[in-house]
């Protein structure tokens, strides 16, 4: 009995409250976002929130499983459980069902199942489980390709079906690479070209090549003791410029025509304004209906089940993607920065419990979890408030769908499990 | 150091969310507004504008529905051809206009109702309605519109329209469409007419499809109606004022001395107020606004600041005897004008001789009174002084100031002052004779119609006026004490009989003495005020207009009256007649002096206005002629008297 109390107690209650409080208020926001008139019942299962409460409770059955498997379960079974998530994305070419354009769900009766929702928590495990091998070693590049290859499959496979927002996901695991001892030259590369890639968007590839041109000679006339040629230095201008023009290139014929404006109507490229105005509806009218939402909610909020653009549905997909703007139409600026220090709180308790721990595999997987919902949270709400270019992915916990909530519960949940064990060696 | 990276991220990105939050709803916001909230529907509901009576309960103004068919061109259901040709000859327009107009409307949204044929006839109407039904995606909207039951007095009652911007800026009660008294007592009563609107706050979806009251109609309101007002307006005689008006250019206010109550408010030339109501109200309104020689929309009765002219003397009179400067019987001898040691002054006319009072009143003598004039002015030994002393005698009869009532438009007139003169010619560089103008109503006081009819008022009443007033009565509410407080003249009231008597014996042996009418006792006094315009940059002598003051009965008065009639020339020709008419038709309800009533109708004015506007040279006053209107007009005007109903 004293066993059992003990290892109850060993749970990290910090995460546990945060993830109840985010559950509960987004349930909250969905409800709002999603009834028509009057409540009759909380329970109403044709109601997308009935729905969501019952995917809530669900979810508490799922904790309770996933915290009843022994932790080393996860670990050894890492391989296994991604083999079988990459199967599920396969086999979404052959039985998926197409909504929105993309090929991303199972049909299972009225029920749908997301699999690229679970495929998250399974490339972490891979990942954390190829990583802590003792045979492997991040500073070679084959290591380096391998583990690279073991985020390229989903997330090529889930570009194929058409949902380049969750694609963008798996950039996240770079953080985790990092921190693993990938070289600092990734870093300054990656850094680089986003730059580089924004520069020759907004300013066009001669300028960008004129910028890295005047960098690159300051670089050269300042370099200590004589290292490396002038050839050196010129390779690494072309580089930079052809870069440029291939994302230049990649934009105006690569992407579809809706990713063109997002990216266009971001960087605001666009300037013949009747073009602009007819890019602005086709394009940013969810955001702009988005924004007017959050704004109009000032200081302390029109009141819960009180926005007027909530009930009036002026903001489609509020109840998904969108979900944050009723937070900032019905809670104002005390509700979005709540919870704003909430994820915040949220990550970073999960960042500082990964280095505390012992076994390098749950570290790495505490990594991949942190950086998962690090880079939901910042494109989502960024999206929502026009920061960045709309990508369509939800906000973890808060948005309405039940392969979501669910892929982000056994996310967190397996590594709550994992570090109420770390005091067990085995 | 790779440890801190996503940590530092995550606090940053953190950060730059707060501070987009804090800029998007804290920084760039004001309060919530729920009239700004585009979420929300603001339904308005308007109550039944109030009703206007005359004193005598006659019904003035009412509404009238009025029929607009508007089309939701999203809602419309396909039409046959058949089909399409009922609708369009039930409308009354043809198929193309059908087309342009279902174009126009889509054009403008195609979720959103458009008028599609506006203010239909309450006939037009009758017939459509039933077969409505069939026509999918029309329907009929009510609104309401003036209903004038008379058509007379638009001045005075004046007309609604749409509110313009800057009056929704000072008055947020308004929004765009709503209508608004623009003229007259709808105007100035404006707030009681129109009641209060109600208003129902709808959540709309983002279709524009209404989902329901938002937040359950707590903040719901019901139209309040208007109140229904009667003016003191005689509508009979102001029917009878504006035919009398007719064809010439003027304006004639009739008070009633004991209670300031104004029962006739003439201003000529005048419009139907019917032609402002409806379909054609923007088209006449313009016409009427362009109109710049007759000016209709022009009130002069409340606008005209003119010279005075002689009726303006009877204040001197009653300023010098309570100055204390003349006596009733000290006697002047007019040389057929004033003279200053051999330096004419002012010219007079032939009259008896020697001039007290009583023949300085009733003869009209110029000299006389800039013998008083200047007696009060140099009674004191500074004329700045003096003239101060003057102006104050002269404003207490209401005039060189507003008179604060209600009436939607008026003029302060000119009373000068020692002040203004001193502005005019520097300190103490001016003395009496500078400004004998001043005595005989010329110079530089002016006055307006109004004005002059309060001054004879506060004569008729031996010393006070009541502030001249147009309301009568306001459902549920007493009107302002203002209106029923006398004001007191600062001449005492001794100094009044000798003044009336003079001006009651203008009628008996003055300059109106062919004006009198069989069993009234008329007090009046002429005017015939010099008047210049610009024309080609020269300063050219017009005809002189034609002013008359008068009130009736001698003792115990019931209407006092100013008329001024625009190059009439001298003041019983035009003013005179129609004074005595005015003062008959509204004592004894029927006219016996037919000669002078004949005279007026019979002559128009209208050769004398064009004058100055043919390029030619022209004569005026004595070299003018007076041309008849031809025969059918003046059956026609014969027709209108014959018309005006009797109570």
């Amino acid at each position: 009995m004293l066993r059992e109390n003990q290892r109850n107690f060993k749970f990290d209650w910090i995460i546990i409250i945060l993830f109840i409080l985010l559950v509960g208020f987004g349930y909250l926001n969905i409800l709002s976002a999603s009834h028509v008139g009057e409540i009759t019942s909380y329970f109403d299962t044709d109601q997308l929130y009935g729905k969501h409460l019952m995917f809530i409770g669900l979810t508490c059955v799922l904790i309770v499983l996933i915290l009843s498997f022994e932790a080393k379960f996860y670990e050894q079974f890492a391989s296994v459980i991604y083999l079988v998530a990459m199967l599920a994305l396969v086999g979404l070419f052959i039985f998926g069902k197409e909504v929105n354009g993309a090929i991303s769900w199972y049909g299972i009766g009225s029920m749908t199942i997301q699999p690229s929702e679970f495929a998250k928590f399974a490339t972490a495990l891979a990942v954390a489980r190829y990583i802590s091998d003792l045979q492997t070693n991040l500073k070679t590049i084959k290591d380096q390709l391998r583990v690279a290859a073991i985020i390229m499959i989903p997330a090529i496979l889930i570009l194929l079906q058409n949902d380049a927002g969750s694609t963008i996901v798996y950039l996240a695991f770079f953080f985790v690479f990092y921190r693993e001892g990938i070289q600092q030259t990734y870093l300054i590369i990656g850094i680089s070209l986003i730059i580089l890639a924004v520069l020759g968007l907004k300013f066009g590839v001669l300028i960008t090549g004129i910028i890295v041109a005047i960098l690159v000679a300051t670089a050269y006339f300042f370099r200590k003791k004589k290292r490396g040629s002038i050839l050196q230095y010129i390779v690494v201008l072309l580089l930079c410029t052809s870069f440029s023009y291939g994302v230049k290139l990649f934009y105006e014929h690569g992407l579809k025509p809706h990713q063109q404006n997002r990216i266009s109507l971001w960087l605001r490229l666009e300037k013949d304004p009747t073009k602009l105005e007819r890019m602005k509806k086709a394009e940013a009218y969810n955001l702009i209906q988005s924004e007017q939402a959050i704004s109009s909610g000032r200081l302390t909020g029109k009141g819960f089940l009180q926005g007027t653009r909530t009930t009036g549905k002026f903001v489609p997909e509020q109840h998904t993607d969108y979900i944050f703007s009723t937070v900032g139409e019905e809670w104002g600026f005390l509700g979005t920065s709540a919870v704003i220090i909430l994820f915040v709180m949220l990550i970073i308790r999960v960042l500082v419990l990964a280095e505390n721990q012992k076994s390098q595999f749950s570290r790495v997987y505490g990594y991949g979890v942190a950086s998962i919902l690090f880079v939901h949270f910042t494109i989502n709400i960024g999206m929502v408030m026009g920061l960045i270019p709309t990508v369509g992915i939800p906000l973890p916990f808060f948005s309405y769908g039940g392969s979501g909530l669910w892929g982000f519960t056994i996310l967190l949940f397996i590594f709550v499990k994992l570090d109420s064990n770390k005091i067990n060696e085995w | 150091m790779r440890k801190l990276l996503l940590l530092t991220t995550v606090i940053l990105v953190g950060l730059v969310f707060i501070a987009r939050l804090f800029y998007l709803q804290v920084y760039d916001s004001s309060a919530y507004n729920i009239f700004d909230d585009t979420a929300i529907r603001k339904e308005y509901h308007y109550p039944k504008r109030g009703y206007v009576y005359d004193r005598n309960g006659k019904l003035l103004v009412a509404n009238q529905p009025s029929y607009d068919v508007m089309v939701i061109p999203r809602e419309v259901a396909p039409l046959d051809s058949l089909e399409i040709e009922e609708f369009c000859y039930l409308l009354k327009i043809t198929r193309e206009e059908y087309d342009k107009k279902l174009a126009k409307a889509t054009n403008y949204s195609p979720r959103l109702p458009s008028p599609f044929v506006p203010q239909l006839s309450k006939k037009d109407y009758a017939v459509l309605q039933e077969k409505m039904r069939k026509f999918e995606g029309f329907y009929i909207q009510k609104r309401s519109l003036r209903s004038y039951q008379t058509s007379i007095g638009a001045n005075v009652l004046g007309d609604i329209g749409e509110v313009n911007r800057s009056t929704i800026a000072k008055k947020p009660y308004y929004k765009l469409g709503d209508l608004i008294g623009n003229q007259g007592v709808e105007k100035t009563y404006e707030e009681v007419l129109r009641g209060v609107k109600g208003i129902k706050f709808i959540q709309k979806d983002r279709f524009n499809k209404n989902i329901g009251p938002y937040k359950g109609g707590i903040y719901d309101t019901l139209p309040k109606p208007g109140k229904d007002v009667t003016i003191t307006i005689d509508s009979e005689l102001q029917a009878y004022g504006e035919l009398l008006m007719k064809h010439k250019h003027g304006g004639m206010i009739a008070i009633d001395p004991s209670s300031g109550e104004i029962l006739a408010m003439v201003t000529g030339p005048s419009y139907n107020p019917n032609e402002l109501v409806g379909r054609n109200r923007s088209k006449n309104y313009t016409k009427l606004h362009y109109d710049t020689i007759a000016k209709p929309l022009y009130d002069r009765g409340l606008l005209a600041q003119y010279p005075p002219g002689s009726p303006f003397k009877v204040v001197n009179a009653l300023i010098g005897l309570q100055e204390g400067v003349i006596d009733v019987n000290d006697t002047y001898n007019c040389r057929m004008g004033y003279y200053y040691g051999s330096r004419k002054l002012t010219g007079c006319h032939h009259h008896r001789n020697p001039t007290n009072m009583n023949v300085g009143i009733s003869q009209s003598c110029n000299g006389y009174f800039v013998h008083v004039y200047r007696r009060i002015i140099d009674k004191y030994s500074d004329a700045g002084v003096g003239m101060n002393v003057w102006a104050n005698h002269a404003k207490s009869f209401g005039l060189g100031n507003f008179l604060n009532n209600d009436l939607s438009v008026g003029r302060k007139g000119r009373i000068p002052d020692g002040n203004y003169y001193d502005r005019a010619y520097g300190d103490n560089r001016w003395g009496s004779t500078y400004i004998v103008s001043n005595a005989i109503g010329q110079g530089e006081v002016e006055t307006t119609p109004i004005q002059l009819a309060n001054m004879t008022a506060a004569i008729a009443n031996r010393g006070y006026y009541y502030t001249p007033h147009i309301i009568k009565n306001i459902e549920g509410e007493t009107i302002p004490e203002a209106y029923t407080t006398p004001k007191h003249t600062t001449i005492d009231k001794q100094h009044f009989e000798p003044v009336v008597e003079g001006m009651f014996d203008v009628y008996n042996k003055g300059t109106a003495s062919y004006l009198k009418v069989p069993g009234i006792d008329i007090c009046g006094k002429t005017g015939t005020a010099e008047n210049f315009a610009i024309i080609d940059s020269v300063k050219t002598q017009l005809t002189d207009h034609s002013i008359f003051v008068a009130f009736a009965p001698k003792d115990n008065p019931k209407i006092a009256l100013a008329i001024f009639v625009e190059n009439g020339y001298f003041g019983s020709r035009f003013a005179g007649r129609m004074a005595s008419l005015m003062i008959e038709y509204y004592l004894k309800g029927e006219i016996t002096r037919t000669d002078l009533e004949n005279f007026v109708l019979r002559h128009s004015l209208e050769h004398e206005y064009e004058k100055p506007y043919s390029g030619e040279p022209f004569g005026i006053n004595r070299q003018t002629k007076l041309y008849p209107i031809e025969e059918k007009e003046f059956q026609n005007l014969l027709d209108i008297k014959a018309e005006i109903p009797k109570s």
